[in-house]
Order: structure tokens, then sequence, then C-alpha cells
């Protein structure tokens, strides 16, 4: 009997490996298609671009403010709590140096992420999936145009270049929220606080903060599209897909993290 | 991939079947449209009429048999072919299925924007005729959510007919709508079919609005096709399944349901 329940409980681990493989591979697929639809059909080139403009007003433009005030918060929470460790040992004047590492390596992509999956992400899930309920997906076939080259690229390409300059900011937000302690609470002037962040920083850890954005950029909208083309008949079904892109993506982009950070501390050697 | 001869049906299905999963939808059917006629796909619900206008439009692909539409065999067809007849034909949809974050007039430059090389001027003027073809050249500007259901139809059958189609395919023109924006439909149709030159293919289970659109009806039951005749033969006919949809007699058990909503309103 025994025997019998490992052997069950093997094929189940397998059946839903097989399942997660299979939803990567879709997603991988989604985002292929979706690139190649960049480089076909000359004609509709510019459509694309005017669609691409669009969605990066919304995704981008759209996210400046809240990103800002949360990554600024966030300086000010990085500056605090690494003081309350850095003062008992006198080295107050390094929490430049750690607001500066942890945000522009770590914090400032994945705040990123989070606020535009929270935005974009699941809008992405909620409109594919209502056009997909009301047959909008079907209208467009049925004109000969892909839905995948129809929104999916446009969306694609926005995310694309807008998580990168969204993390950009964020980094300098974060900084300037540390920068807030560092003049108020650590004897820094603002020019010196700045000084001692640039000292603290290699070019190498704001560009492994934008390699991971361009990461989470491919990962938020696939999966946020892959959502809404998955979404089943029935309006509660929007619903359904707009939570699990949500989730699945925050899920995606922290597993993503990991891996890209482990990467980085093996391959960095300092 | 051989063609039809120009003198042959527009449409054709050969032992047509369709399935979903293990259920078939439709069961081997065989029918044609003929160049410039208007048919009625008459049935029921569950009768796999909509399933039928999805595969003649390459959204459902056929599990066996063959259907030709303008000489191109869909069951066989690649994607590009496939797109190649969509451009040949507009399809209404039963809710409109218009871009909701478009304005009307967006949504029937849309097909002319992506497929032709046409400057944004003559797409303006094109536009504008279709919509005053079917009577909302005031609603151009207008968003789909802003419409009432007769004028999301309406605009709809403004952008099936876009791109000047051979064949123009409706999802149920009159379900949903009241008996008055229903026979307006059914006018734009009549209108249509003496103005141009083109092919129309009716999905319904709307009997007036049938008999008085089509040139041929087809009757579809339970995935078979039961009866294809010219509209007044049909009329004739003795088929008691016929019979039972033109009589609007219901089914035995489907009569069951009937008496139980009776029973269940009468208590109410």
């Amino acid at each position: 009997m025994p025997r019998l329940r490992i052997a069950e409980l093997l094929s189940s681990i397998g059946s839903a490996a097989e399942s997660r493989l299979a939803y990567l591979g879709g997603l991988a697929q989604l985002l292929v298609r979706a690139s190649t639809h960049v480089f076909t059909s000359p004609l509709k080139r510019s459509l694309s671009f005017q669609r691409a403009c669009h969605q990066a007003m919304v995704i981008g433009v759209g996210a400046l403010p809240v990103i800002s005030f949360i990554t600024f918060f966030i300086g000010v929470i990085m500056a605090l709590q690494g003081a309350y460790e850095l003062r008992r040992f006198g080295a107050l004047r390094l929490v430049a140096d750690g607001v500066a590492i942890s945000i522009t390596r770590e914090l400032g992509p994945l705040v990123t992420a989070i606020v535009v999956i929270g935005r974009s992400g699941s809008a992405f899930a909620a409109e594919i999936g209502t056009m997909k309920v009301t047959e909008e997906l079907d209208a467009l076939e049925t004109m000969a145009l892909h839905p995948i080259g129809f929104l999916v690229t446009p969306k694609l390409l926005a995310m694309l270049v807008m998580m990168p300059c969204l993390t950009i900011w964020a980094d300098l937000m974060g900084v300037l929220g540390g920068s807030v302690f560092g003049v108020l609470g650590a004897d820094f002037t603002f020019a010196t606080y700045l000084a001692a962040t640039i000292d603290a920083l290699f070019m190498r850890d704001i560009i492994t903060g934008l390699v991971k954005s361009i990461v989470f950029a491919l990962v938020i909208t696939g999966v946020g599209c892959q959502e809404g083309f998955a979404t089943g008949a029935g309006s509660e079904e929007v619903g359904r897909s707009t939570t699990a892109a949500v989730v699945t993506s925050i899920f995606l982009v922290v597993l993503v993290d990991l891996v890209f950070t482990a990467i980085f501390y093996v391959t960095g050697g300092s | 991939m051989s063609s039809n001869t120009a003198d042959g049906p527009i449409i054709s299905g050969k032992d047509l079947r369709v399935q979903y999963g293990h259920r078939e939808i439709l069961h081997g059917i065989n029918f044609d449209v003929q160049a410039e006629e208007t048919i009625v796909i008459l049935g029921g619900s569950g009768s796999g009429k909509s399933t039928l206008l999805r595969t003649m439009v390459g959204l459902e692909k056929p599990t066996s048999g063959a259907v030709w539409v303008g000489g191109t065999n869909l069951a066989q067809a690649s994607a590009a072919e496939i797109d190649e007849v969509r451009k040949k034909i507009g399809l209404s949809f039963q809710g409109g299925a218009l871009i909701g974050s478009m304005t009307v007039g967006e949504n029937v430059a849309l097909p002319l924007r992506e497929h032709t090389k046409l400057e944004a001027s003559t797409i303006e003027v094109m536009v504008r005729i279709k919509l005053q073809q079917v009577g909302l050249l005031k609603f151009q500007h207008f968003m789909p959510s802003q419409l009432s259901g007769g004028m999301k139809k309406r605009a709809a059958l403004a952008r099936a007919m876009a791109m000047d189609p051979e064949i123009l395919f409706f999802d149920e023109p009159s379900a949903g709508l009241d008996p008055i924006v229903a026979a307006g439909i059914d006018n734009l149709i009549l209108n249509l079919k003496k103005a141009l030159a083109v092919t129309i293919v009716v999905v319904t289970h709307e009997l007036a609005s049938a008999f008085l659109i089509a040139d041929r009806i087809i009757v579809l039951d339970a995935g078979h096709i039961v009866a294809m005749a010219p509209t007044e033969e049909l009329r004739q006919s003795t088929h008691p399944r016929i019979q039972q949809f033109l009589n609007r007699v219901a089914d035995s058990d489907a009569g069951d349901e009937v008496d139980q909503l009776q029973l269940f309103t009468e208590r109410i």
C-alpha cells in the first residue's frame, strides 16, 4: 500500500510540474510570437508604434506619481532601518551606501515591478479577458488582425522601454528618500549624501537592477496577457484571470529576482 | 490548393464535421451557397448554427470534411490563406463586438487602416459612407458603450462592410432587440441585398425575419441539415421537424421545462 501512495504522490507531483512547465512554455511562446510581430508586416508598423506609445503613456507616465511616493518612502525606511543597526557601531555614515545598494540592486526594480503588476499587469488581463468575453478577440480575427500582434506587441514594446525608465526613476527617488534621513539624522548635507551615494555605487549595481527590470517586464506582460487570453466564458471569469495575473506575476517576479540575484552573486566575485 | 470555378458556389460544405472536445456538434453536413444569394441558416438553440457560422469564417477548424469559402478550403488552409479569405468577408457579431477602446468611426476604419495603404482622408470618407449606409453618421465619434443594442449591431455591420466584402455574415441580427428595431435591421439587410452585389449569410432563430430576407433557407437541427430549400418551398414543407419549428411546438422534454416554469410563475 505505501508503495502505491508514493507512486500516486509522484505522479501528482509529476503532473503538477508538467502543467507548470506547460504554462511557462505557453508564456515563452506568447512572448516570441509577440516579438516576431514587431518585424513582420511593415504596413502596420506605424500603427503598432502609435499603440505602443499610447501604452507607454498609460504604463509608464501613469505610474510615476505612485512609484515616486512609494520608493521615496522606502528610501527613508531603508535609511532608518540601516541607521538603527549602524549607529551601534558608530558607522552612521554608511547609511548612504546601504540605501544606495539596496535600492538600486534590489528594491528599486522589485517595488517598481510590483506597482506595475498592480496597475498594468492586472489591466492587461482584464482588458484582454473582457475582449474575449465580448467576442472582440473573435472580431479581430475575422478582420484578419491577430490579437497577439494587435494587443500584446504594443504592450510588450511599451513595457520593455518603460520598466527600465521607471526603475531608474525609482532608484533616484529611493536615494532622495534616504537623503532626507541623511540630512536630518546623520550629519550629511544633501551634497555630501549624494557624493557618498555615488562613491558607494558601481555601474554594475545599476545595470543589474536594469537587467532585472527588463526580465520583469517580460514576465508581467506575458503573464497578464496569457491570463487574459485564457479567460473562459462569462464576466466572473475576467475577475478570476485578473487575480491569477497578479498572483502569478508577483510569484514569478520574486522567483526571477531570486535567480538573477543568485547569478549576479556568483558571477560578481566582489 | 485547387480553386472552385467562378460559377460554382461561393461557399460549400462537404461532409463537414466539427467537434468541441469529444462532443460532435455538426455531423457531416453538405450545403452550398451561390454567389449573391441571401441564405438564412435557421435553427434552435444547440442546433449547431453558430458553430457552422464560426467554421465558415475560420474561427473553428473542422474535424473532417471540407468547407470552401471563396475558393479556399478552410479545413486545410494555412493561417495566411485564411487571412486572405477573411479580407474578403465581413462578419456582424451578435453583440456587435466593437472594440471598446475605439470610437465607432475608428472601429469602421480599423480594417481599412490595417489592410490597405489608403490615405487617412480617403479612409475618413469611406467610414462616413459606411456609417451613412447603416444610418449612424451622427454617431461616428461615439464610444461603443454609448450606443444602444440595435445601434451596436448597425455599427458592427458598417465595420463588416468596410472592406467591401464579397460575403457578409450575420450572427443573430435580431436577437435581443425589440420587434421594431429588429424589423429595422431586417430592412437594412434587404436594402443591402438590393444595393450591393454581395452574398449574405444570416444565422438566426427568428422565423419571421428568416422568411422576409432569405432567398433560400437551411434548417439545422441537432447538427444535421433537415431542409435546404427556397423560402416558398420550405413554407409548404411537411417535414415534421420543420413544421414543429415553424409552428413553435415545444419538444416533449423541453415542454417539461416550460411546464415547470409555468408552475413556478403561477406560484408567484
